[in-house]
């Protein structure tokens, strides 16, 4: 019966020493460590999510890098032809250009060509037109003593001339 | 590989049969010496034949029940302070003054102590009946207390160091060996039973637990510091579950004293239900305060009765058969001490919890 009989001392003792611990445990020990603890976890569930927002902004980063990739392809392409096309259209101007020039220049050679042929042919004709008539003269003087006979042969000769 | 396995295995078993006896003889020789100092001094009575006879039952009572001596070893106790309370004032005394119950020590009255129980009596040695001696003295169990709390301190005031030192790194040493039990008590026992409350209740839950769990280990070691039954001390028991029964009551929710006043069942039976729900806020605690108390003291009558067979018998050979049963039995209280530790834990926090999370649990119905 003694066995289950609470003594006063006990009774009192324990309690005083009870309330001491957890008064020293609560506010020394408990409320730092539950902090700490809680402090730990949020640490972690933090890392936690900042690595999976990490991870969903590289893999955004990557398909945006894969886009802008792609969008430059198809830009540089695009610049490509169209340099092409003005390559062409330079060169297909400049061969106009150059044919045009050219035949210009062509003309004009063979307007100047014609002018020196014509100047030259009338040279030829006063210097035919004279070795003729010194020709003729020492001809004549040597064989046409007759007068009349001297002019008919001369406008004969001359209509021949003209008439080349 | 199989071969280096069963070497290990073979090794592992050896070393733990030289713990094991080592462990025993040791626990063997503690009680054994305990036993025979008692023997040399009050628990043997000489019989007409001159035999001496060894008192089995008393022996596990005074071991099991509180003392004002702490016996250390042979005829070396250390004498605790008596402190005493009569209608003549405070009395302050060492219990070394009474010689085990021999001597009579005269303060403001004249004392005497029988079986651990402290009387006022006159010049003749007879008990006063009409003085009441309030006995506040420091006893093995009030002196296991302080060690206990000194040793708690000690312990958590370093965890808790490690945790302002380390912040919210990684934990090491005794802070990394406690807090899964930190943990265990807040995730498994405290949580799933006070929901949202559970930060309120923590320093209790938290503090009950180790208390109770040091103790009970305390209580298991045969020798000075251990040895004292404090968890199986029904005053101790008795301060925490009212500590819980309390707790419980001042914090309860209106719904539920409505569950105990006005019960969910047709009005004819309330004459008999309302006192069976006021019976059962006591029975609870109650409950809480003999499961611990019955358990502890259970476990040490258990191992004493054990060791005190090969004294009875007189006998080596009854020794060193007992032994491995009391390794088994202590091993087994080795596991009773986690056991209750958690079982007193988890039942306050659901009373409390069902006290105070009454009004989500009557929204389910």
């Amino acid at each position: 019966m003694e066995l289950v009989t609470p003594s006063i001392g006990l009774l009192f003792w324990s309690a005083l020493a009870f309330f001491i611990l957890m008064f020293v445990l609560g506010k020394f020990a408990w409320k730092p460590i539950t902090q700490a603890l809680k402090e730990r976890e949020d640490s972690i569930d933090e890392a936690l999510k900042s690595a999976e927002t990490a991870r969903k902004q590289l893999e955004s980063l990557k398909t945006d890098n894969e886009r802008l990739l792609q969008e430059a392809r198809i830009e540089r392409d695009k610049l490509m032809k169209e340099a092409n096309e003005i390559k062409d259209q330079i060169l297909a101007k400049a061969k106009s250009d150059a044919k045009s020039e050219g035949d210009k220049m062509i003309s004009a050679a063979k307007e100047a060509i014609e002018m020196e042929k014509v100047n030259a042919m009338n040279q030829l004709k006063t210097q035919v037109a004279n070795l003729t008539v010194d020709l003729a003269e020492k001809i004549l003087r040597n064989k046409m003593e007759d007068r009349s006979l001297q002019e008919v042969f001369v406008n004969d000769s001359l209509k021949n001339i003209t008439l080349n | 590989m199989t071969h280096i396995n069963n070497l290990k295995s073979i090794q592992y078993i050896i070393k733990k049969a030289i713990f094991t006896i080592v462990f025993s003889i040791v626990s063997l020789f503690s009680f054994a010496n305990h036993d025979t100092t008692h023997l040399a001094t009050a628990n043997v009575h000489e019989e007409n034949n001159g035999e001496e006879k060894f008192d089995i039952n008393k022996t596990i009572m005074e071991h099991v029940a509180d003392a004002h001596d702490w016996h250390l070893w042979g005829h070396t106790s250390i004498h605790l302070p008596v402190i005493l309370y009569t209608n003549k004032g405070l009395d302050i005394f060492s219990s070394g003054k009474f010689n085990h119950g021999h001597d009579i020590y005269v303060g403001k009255y004249a004392y005497k102590m029988e079986h651990e129980k402290i009387h006022a009596v006159d010049e003749n040695g007879n008990v006063l009946e009409d003085v009441s001696v309030l006995d506040f003295s420091i006893t093995k169990n009030v002196a296991t207390l302080l060690i206990t709390v000194f040793g708690l301190i000690l312990i958590f005031l370093t965890v808790a160091n490690g945790y302002s030192k380390r912040g919210i790194g990684a934990p090491k040493g005794i802070q990394s060996w406690l807090e899964p039990i930190i943990l265990f008590v807040r995730d498994d026992i405290a949580t799933p039973n006070l929901g949202k409350h559970t930060n309120k209740y923590m320093p209790y839950l938290l503090t009950v637990f180790f208390f109770i769990w040091f103790n009970n280990m305390l209580g298991l070691i045969p020798f000075f510091p251990g040895g004292a039954n404090v968890t199986g001390n029904i005053a101790v028991t008795m301060v925490l579950s009212v500590i819980t029964f309390v707790l419980t009551n001042i914090n309860a929710k209106k719904a539920y004293w409505s569950h105990i006043f006005l019960p969910h069942v047709p009005l004819w039976l309330y004459p008999l239900m309302i006192p069976v729900e006021i019976i059962g806020i006591f029975t609870k605690p109650f409950a809480l305060m003999i499961r611990l108390f019955a358990n502890i003291t259970a476990g040490h009558i258990l191992v004493l009765s054990l060791v005190c067979l090969a004294i009875l018998f007189k006998s080596f050979a009854v020794g060193f058969a007992t032994t491995p049963l009391i390794v088994f039995i202590s091993a087994i209280e080795l596991l009773v001490a986690f056991l209750q530790a958690f079982i007193f834990t988890i039942l306050s926090a659901l009373f409390i919890g069902m006290a105070v999370n009454i009004e989500t649990e009557e929204a389910h119905h």
